[in-house]
């Protein structure tokens, strides 16, 4: 039964275009996107127990990178998701060194100001990022040989594409001897130290790997709004990430991208629904998600389903 | 008789507060080497220090002949020194077997690999059901650690510690916490390891200390008291002094 | 070299101002999460309560002000009950889950302002007398800025001596220190707890109700001052009050001269004040 279960859904996934309209389609593949960051998060709150909120920094430097790769070169997506990564990787690596020496909420504050630091750098450093006005992108052409994706049913089966193979790579990762020697930095430290790992060089890999996986996830944005501003880097949208690992129970890749469709439906569906004085303000329900998980659901999702399993303090 | 462990001259001070004061003393190669004292003797600074997690204030610290003071702790394990912490400290959140796999894995080289090696997986999963035998934790693999008991955790601790194939390994109160049972058995375990295997200790069990080690070093105040097999310790009259408060 | 500085005097002026506006936000911020380990993700919000209080109750005069500082203190005392009663039960249950708390509640509170607002900047005017400038060594200040760099750099002093020299600055040192320490000396540390919330909110918010005028209600400001309160901290030094002060200005004058000197890179420059001072100390300038 569980072993059908990833196939099953992949077949869903897949058939999706055929069966939703393109309204849903948009959702989905916002979904997949932001699904993304959010196992990036989750690579690094639930399983090297360090929490993030600085994660939507590599997201948009992996956006605006795509975004200049798209005007200045080429339409080409798996050059766009390869560089993405690359550079966000990279700045990942540079600004982590500062991060992992900090643990716990220490980590969760220097990430918050690197967030928003690369945030108000976004809105300043106007020659490359076009300020507040943003980047304008053309559409995509997902691989050589490929038309350039302009039906929402396109763009979003490749954002699918991309989406599957990364979830098969984090996967990997998490499956790794590299994966294991995480879950035990965030179990026991000192253990590992003395089991000889030296673990601040392990945490800037995973710091570096995650930021990549990040920037893959802004190249896919920028494939999907054509479009790039410094709003997509916001605080919220690292917030949003990080509860919807919170919600998805921390530790579990498919609990992340359960927990971001939820927090995207609760934020754009149901909020595009309020009127009057609060339409427009779905954001209001994600505040409630916040208060009412804290309070809910201490495990998350997949909490609800395992047992003995714990957040990492 | 090699030494595989030589303290020159070792200090560690918190602040004022002389930890570990000038000791001198080695352990020889595959010996059954404990350490013991009075409680504030400076039993398990000394471990740190020897361990890598604190470096001494001044003094030097030479394993297998080679001067490590200045490696950091992961360098030394790589080395082939190997620890257990007096509390127990396994991964509550991995199974029993992903815990031995943790330092197996990386003795075999393969602890930053990025993506998984299935086969190689196997085979380093199949030394560690061994390692869970010798230390009497079989059928256990597939638990958490966190749902064993506080003796099996000791046990599994010590799995972890041999799943790094150390020259030297050093245990903090191994048998803290255990039943009589459980120490029986590890007092065996201990005493039949391989003899390239060398054991430092700190244990406050006496019984196993006397019935284990070949060489027994006594600390009193953070300073160097003797150094001996246990019947020359046991009737050294500073160590008589130093447990006893006066000479018998 | 002193052509330099009298160029830029007036950025420096108000590099001072907004140094000691961060610090009203820091010191709470500091002192909350030095002593229960609490992260208060909503601190910014209680700036922006302040902010928007003012602009409701400022009529030009006197008495506005006066009138906006007694609400801004009852709204601060409020909040921060309200905060310190919300995140104590989550004691227990791990840092992530007090942080994800208070980002919900900053969440809603941008929100409910974006709604009362409708989402536009509201510009609050000092009171009249205030509103000119004067001439300082040739230079022009705005009033209102040397005005409120008086009244801040008092409320720091205050701050600074309450904490460093009264018996209840002891006090709360102490817990900062050792906690369970403190609770086994027979001194109720959930009294200090709330006391210290308390009082931390509402320096952010009165920070709120008098820096109205130089950084106003708008959206996003939450966030704004929250991220800079964080880097001076991080500069500073966790659970210090001369760390917090010696960041702020330290992040007051990088972010103000780094605006007037090289406006695109600003935030290149903050971020490299904050990577070099935790690269040489990384527990920060004034470590606890």
């Amino acid at each position: 039964m569980r072993r059908l279960l990833a196939p099953a859904a992949t077949a869903g996934l897949v058939a999706a275009p055929w069966l939703l309209d393109s309204y849903a389609i948009s959702l989905a593949s916002r979904i997949l996107v932001l699904g993304l960051l959010a196992m990036s998060v989750n690579l690094l709150t639930g399983v090297t127990g360090l929490p993030t909120l600085g994660q939507a920094a590599y997201f948009g430097v992996g956006a605006y990178a795509a975004a200049l790769v798209a005007r200045a070169w080429t339409q080409i997506g798996v050059l766009h998701l390869a560089i993405a990564m690359v550079v966000a990787a990279a700045v990942a690596a540079v600004t982590g060194v500062v991060a992992v020496r900090a643990r716990g909420v220490v980590f969760l504050m220097l990430t918050l100001a690197i967030g928003e630091l690369t945030y108000s750098a976004a809105l300043q450093w106007d020659t490359v990022t076009g300020g507040s006005d943003g980047r304008a992108t053309p559409a995509v052409t997902p691989f050589w040989g490929l038309p350039a994706v302009t039906r929402d049913g396109h763009v979003y089966l490749w954002i699918l594409a991309a989406f599957l193979a990364l979830f098969a790579v984090v996967a990997a990762v998490v499956r790794s001897p590299f994966g294991l020697a995480l879950k035990g930095v965030r179990d026991n430290e000192a253990r590992l130290r003395a089991d000889g790992y030296p673990v601040t060089r392990y945490l800037l890999v995973a710091y570096a790997v995650a930021g990549g996986l990040a920037g893959a996830a802004g190249a896919l944005w920028v494939s999907l709004q054509r479009f790039v501003s410094p709003s997509d880097l916001g605080f919220q949208v690292s917030a949003m990430a990080l509860i919807a690992v919170v919600l998805g129970g921390l530790g579990s890749m498919w609990g992340a991208v359960a927990g971001t469709a939820l927090v995207v439906i609760a934020r754009d569906y149901l909020g595009g629904k309020l009127t009057g004085e609060l339409s427009g303000r779905g954001s209001l329900l994600l505040g409630l998600v916040f208060v009412a998980a804290v309070y809910l659901l201490p495990r998350g999702l997949a909490g609800l389903s395992r047992l003995s399993r714990r957040a990492p303090s | 008789m090699t030494a595989v462990l030589e303290l020159d001259d070792v200090s560690r001070a918190f602040g004022t507060l002389r930890a570990v004061d000038g000791v001198t003393f080695a352990v020889a190669e595959g010996s059954r080497h404990a350490l013991i004292g009075p409680n504030g003797a400076g039993k398990s600074t000394l471990f740190n220090v020897v361990g890598g997690a604190l470096r001494p204030t001044s003094g030097r610290v030479l394993f297998a002949g080679r001067d490590v003071t200045a490696l950091p702790e992961w360098r030394r394990a790589r080395l082939g020194l190997s620890r257990t912490f007096q509390h127990s400290s396994v991964l509550l959140h991995c199974t029993a077997a992903e815990n031995v796999l943790i330092g197996v894995q990386r003795e075999a080289g393969l602890g930053g690999r990025l993506l998984p090696a299935p086969k190689r997986r196997r085979a380093l999963l199949d030394r560690c059901a061994a390692l869970l035998d010798t230390v009497g934790l079989d059928g256990r693999s597939g638990v958490p650690a966190g749902a064993l008991s506080h003796g099996e955790r000791r046990q599994l601790e010590l799995a972890m510690a041999l799943g790094t194939r150390p020259r030297l390994l050093l245990l903090d109160e191994p048998a803290a916490g255990m039943s009589p049972a459980e120490t029986a058995r590890l007092t065996t375990l201990l005493r039949e390891l391989p003899a390239e295997v060398t054991v430092l200790l700190i244990e406050h069990d006496l019984d196993v200390v006397f019935g284990l080690a070949d060489t027994v070093t006594v600390l009193h105040l953070g300073r160097h008291l003797a150094t001996g097999t246990p019947e020359r310790v046991r009737a050294d009259p500073s160590v008589q002094s130093a447990y006893l408060g006066v000479a018998p | 070299m002193i052509g330099w500085f009298d160029a830029h005097a007036v950025s420096m002026v108000d590099g001072v101002a907004f140094g000691l506006l961060y610090f009203t936000l820091a010191v709470g911020l500091s002192l909350v999460f030095g002593m229960m380990d609490v992260l208060n993700l909503a601190h910014g919000t209680l700036y922006l309560a302040g902010a928007y209080v003012a602009y409701l109750l400022s009529d030009g005069g006197w008495t506005g002000l006066l009138i906006g500082l007694g609400a801004g203190i009852a709204v601060g005392l409020a909040g921060g009950a309200l905060l310190a009663a919300l995140t104590q039960p989550l004691a227990h249950r791990g840092h992530l889950d007090q942080a994800l708390l208070t980002l919900g509640l900053s969440i809603i509170g941008a929100e409910i302002f974006l709604v009362s607002s409708g989402g536009e900047t509201l510009a609050t005017d000092p009171p009249a007398a205030l509103r000119g400038s004067v001439q300082v060594a040739g230079h022009t200040y705005p009033s209102y800025r040397l005005v409120f760099i008086g009244i801040a750099g008092m409320l720091a002093l205050a701050v600074y001596l309450a904490f460093e020299r009264s018996a209840l600055g002891a006090l709360v040192r102490a817990t900062v220190a050792d906690r369970d320490m403190v609770r086994v000396l027979g001194v109720d540390t959930r009294r200090v707890l709330f006391g210290v919330f308390a009082a931390g909110s509402v320096l952010a918010v009165v920070g709120g109700v008098l820096g109205a005028p130089i950084l106003g209600p708008s959206p996003g400001i939450d966030g704004h001052v929250l991220v800079l309160s964080l880097v001076v901290i991080v500069i500073g030094g966790l659970g210090s009050v001369r760390g917090a002060l010696l960041g702020a200005l330290l992040v007051g004058e990088v972010d103000t001269l780094g605006r007037a000197i090289a406006p695109s890179y600003a935030a290149f420059l903050l971020f490299g004040a904050m990577f070099v001072v935790l690269a040489v100390r990384p527990r920060g300038l004034v470590a606890v």
